[in-house]
């Protein structure tokens, strides 16, 4: 497992990782750390990505130096993708009949029905949250298929939208232009900013996808 | 209770504080008041604590009326300040009876004026801040016109008693601001190095809360192919693909595909704040 810290001023390093299971098993070391108050004090949080975390600190509590240590030393077994976060999975109740269903699942070259049962047997998890706030980009061992993103992005995306694309599963919190092709939506609140927790989708969080009848 | 009733906002009026930091991870900037020194200081000239909701006043054209007595102080850009005609010193705390009627002109340096009320604005916080996130929605929206917005009770603190306060108001001439290595330096040619650190860059039309865009010579990448989105600090100076370098500000996306190339040193990202468009930039190492 190879870790490039890179610089990024005064208040945060950039942790370069050779690829996403590299991220999520450092993001759980360095979270637990952090959680149980093993980890330096003054680090404000970490923000997770595609093959990096910047880690954001407050230099007034601890210096850049330190934290660079830590980050260096902390020992991370690159595991499953659907590790993360050691609580219950949180479900997600989906009707499937998103657009783009039909034609996402005749670019796998599988059934619709088929589709459906990957993604609802699937654990995600969370990998990191990106596009807009509470967009969390999922992420699961258990789901082998890597869907083009739409050639013409639609202009208006509505709330709760499930969709997928790359790798990655989604969920739209809010209603915004899009790419990622449509197979369901879900009544579930994603983002709530009068909230403790405001995203539903936070980095490190397990979820499920139960499928429920069209309404 | 006293309450500023807005008659013109101007440009853009927005209520800001210290902004809603440690919510990166969540897609969520910490926007907060561009210029955070103008409204530390507004708010310390009023005896507000540091972080007291603002408003932030882009270019000025704004009058407001009291609504109940009540100090503010203005502070950032520099314009013409006056109460019911009367001209009021900048950076300067003053006393509006009730009825009185605020005028803020057009600024003439800087860019960004720092309105503290005695007692803080008293708008709903979302997320644990009163700011405006320009881009994400988040926080009140901005001033309309007609608009009442409530003044929280005055603090214990009492007014500080200054004779004279420093007032630095922005320069009108080139300024110069210090730059740490960013984490994609190694993406850009030497040339683009002694271009950063060389030029005269002037500030595009494209300057916002997001990001200010720089106008200059392109800094040519020696490495080619895509970065994969990775978190960003206010101050990344990120760079287009057509070479053209952007500093990040309060309300960009927390994460961002173009190599940053450096990052502007915090104590000079207040300046940013006040830059206007076509007024020159330096780079100097930090």
């Amino acid at each position: 497992m190879s870790r490039r810290l890179l610089p990024s001023g005064e208040a945060a390093l950039l942790v370069e990782c050779d690829n996403l299971e590299e991220v999520l098993a450092l993001h759980d070391a360095l979270e637990v750390a952090l959680r149980e108050a093993r980890g330096p004090a003054g680090v404000i949080e970490l923000v997770p990505a595609a093959r990096s975390i910047l880690v954001v600190i407050d230099p007034a509590v601890i210096p850049l130096e330190s934290v660079a240590t830590w980050v260096r030393r902390i020992p991370a077994e690159a595991g499953s993708r659907s590790a993360g976060v050691r609580s219950e999975p949180v479900a997600i109740p989906v009707a499937y009949d998103g657009e783009d269903l039909a034609a996402t699942a005749a670019l796998l070259a599988i059934s619709p029905e088929a589709l459906v049962a990957r993604h609802t047997d699937a654990e995600w998890r969370v990998a990191f949250v990106g596009f807009a706030p509470g967009f969390g980009y999922l992420v699961s061992d258990d789901w082998p298929y890597e869907v083009p993103r739409l050639e013409a992005p639609r202009t208006r995306v509505p709330a709760g939208a499930v969709a997928l694309a790359g790798v990655f599963g989604g969920v739209y919190p809010r209603p915004s232009p899009g790419g990622w092709r449509l197979i369901g939506r879900t009544d579930s609140s994603l983002w709530n900013p009068e909230s403790d927790q405001p995203a539903l989708l936070a980095p490190g969080r397990r979820i499920r996808f139960e499928a429920v009848g069209s309404s | 209770m006293s309450r500023l009733r807005i008659e013109q906002p101007g440009a853009l009026a927005l209520v800001q504080d210290l902004g809603r930091p440690g919510m990166a991870h969540l897609g969520v900037p910490a926007s907060g008041a561009l210029d955070r020194g103008a409204l530390t200081l507004a708010n310390r000239l009023v005896g507000n604590p540091a972080g007291a909701a603002a408003l932030e006043l882009l270019v000025g054209g704004f009058r407001a009326r009291f609504e109940g007595e009540g100090w503010f102080a203005v502070t950032g850009a520099w314009g013409s300040i006056r109460l019911d005609g009367r001209t009021i010193a900048p950076y300067t705390a003053a006393r509006a009876r009730d009825g009185a009627v605020l005028d803020i002109g057009p600024a003439e340096r800087g860019i960004r004026y720092l309105l503290a009320v005695r007692g803080g604005l008293d708008v709903a916080a979302v997320l644990g801040s009163r700011s405006r996130d320009t881009l994400a929605g988040l926080g009140p929206e901005p001033v309309a016109p007609g608009q009442v917005l409530e003044v929280a009770p005055e603090p214990a603190a009492s007014v500080p008693i200054v004779d004279q306060n420093p007032a630095f108001p922005p320069p009108r001439d080139a300024v110069t601001l210090e730059l740490h290595p960013g984490p994609r330096a190694d993406w850009f040619t030497d040339a683009a190095h002694t271009a950063l650190f060389e030029s005269v860059w002037r500030l595009s039309e494209q300057a916002d809360r997001i990001g200010a865009r720089l106008v200059g010579p392109p800094l040519d990448r020696q490495r080619t192919g895509e970065l994969e989105s990775e978190g960003t600090v206010p101050g990344s100076i990120q760079v287009a693909s057509g070479g053209q370098p952007t500093i990040l500000l309060a309300d960009r996306p927390v994460t961002g595909g173009y190599p940053v190339i450096a990052i502007v040193a915090s104590s000079s990202l207040d300046a940013v704040a006040q830059l206007r468009p076509g007024q020159g930039v330096r780079f100097r190492h930090a």
